[in-house]
């Protein structure tokens, strides 16, 4: 499924509309920088997934975190964490949060450095 | 797929503040890629009553964009740049952005130095690990590092440099001084 956009028009259905009006989820405490990964495993409960959720399941093959998901499917931050809440609820992503240790902070150093 | 603990994918957040007009977005876009977001805004009292709200109370938001970057250290390890709003009425995003970061750049203007108090007050309340950086306009007198730091009562150990943020060797370097000061807080509270 392409965007539902028109340029011109802006998207044809609103992005509440996408999350059945909610504006409230498990996803709603996701930090920025939480990486999103897809578990490759079936939904539970019977739920199926719509299609931006569909988008971010490919997208997030790979470890993703929420900003970038948000920046690339060109939707408010707030409805990405409805859409990321269900997803989680229904075991198809799993969300991390590593954080800072002295190696890592050290590596990010050397990495601007060589920048 | 079977990963280390130490493999797990690190993203890390550094947030940019000081003033309107300090250099911010200019500082971002010299040592990282942009990507564009949007988030919501709380709207306004005056939006109360003219938007129309009924059977969706919960919506009491309105999309606003901003900016990040972002710099790919390696595969599995990202550091991404926040700018935080300038205006007032943006404060309530600083809390969130503020949440689990690495530490902040407060971009100082030796014209405009009481712009970045608020900045300032925020990360030492919040225990945010912050340096100031003085982005050394062309038309500004010169002052030195001493000078700014008496001048913002900065703490000791709070790191001061000058920087002119278009130029991509000096955004490195306000960078690294940033995750070097970091690096010295985690230490710190571990010994």
């Amino acid at each position: 499924m392409t965007r539902w956009m028109d340029e011109e028009a802006g998207p044809v259905v609103r992005p509440y509309a996408l999350i059945g009006g909610r504006t409230r989820s498990s996803g709603d405490a996701l930090d920025l920088v939480a990486m999103v990964t897809a578990t490759g495993g079936a939904a539970s409960g019977g739920f199926v997934p719509g299609p931006e959720q569909e988008r971010i399941l490919t997208l997030v093959t790979t470890a993703t975190s929420v900003a970038d998901v948000a920046s690339e499917l060109d939707l408010p931050l707030g409805v990405v964490r409805v859409l990321l809440g269900d997803l989680q609820d229904h075991g198809l992503i799993s969300i991390g949060r590593a954080s800072a240790s002295e190696r890592i902070l050290k590596e990010v150093i050397n990495g601007l450095r060589a920048l | 797929m079977d990963f280390e603990p130490s493999d797990e994918p690190v993203a890390l957040k550094i947030l940019i503040a000081g003033g309107f007009g300090v250099g911010k977005t200019t500082l971002v876009g010299a040592i990282s890629e942009i990507r564009p977001l949007r988030t919501e805004e709380v709207l306004s009292d005056r939006g109360i009553g003219i938007d129309d709200t009924d059977g969706v109370e919960g919506k009491t938001t309105t999309t606003v964009a901003m900016d990040f970057g972002r710099i790919t250290i390696r595969e599995g390890l990202v550091v991404y740049l926040f700018g935080t709003p300038g205006q007032e009425r943006f404060w309530f995003m600083w809390d969130e952005l503020s949440y689990g970061a690495l530490g902040a750049v407060v971009l100082a203007d030796t014209r405009r130095l009481t712009d970045c108090f608020p900045s300032i007050d925020y990360f030492e309340q919040r225990g945010t690990p912050f340096i100031v950086a003085v982005n050394c306009f062309d038309d500004a007198d010169q002052y030195d590092i001493e000078e700014v730091r008496s001048a913002l009562d900065l703490d000791p150990d709070v790191p001061v440099l000058m920087c002119d943020v278009r130029r991509r060797a000096s955004a490195k370097t306000v960078l690294i001084t940033l995750v070097e000061h970091s690096l010295r807080v985690l230490t710190a509270s571990q010994a």
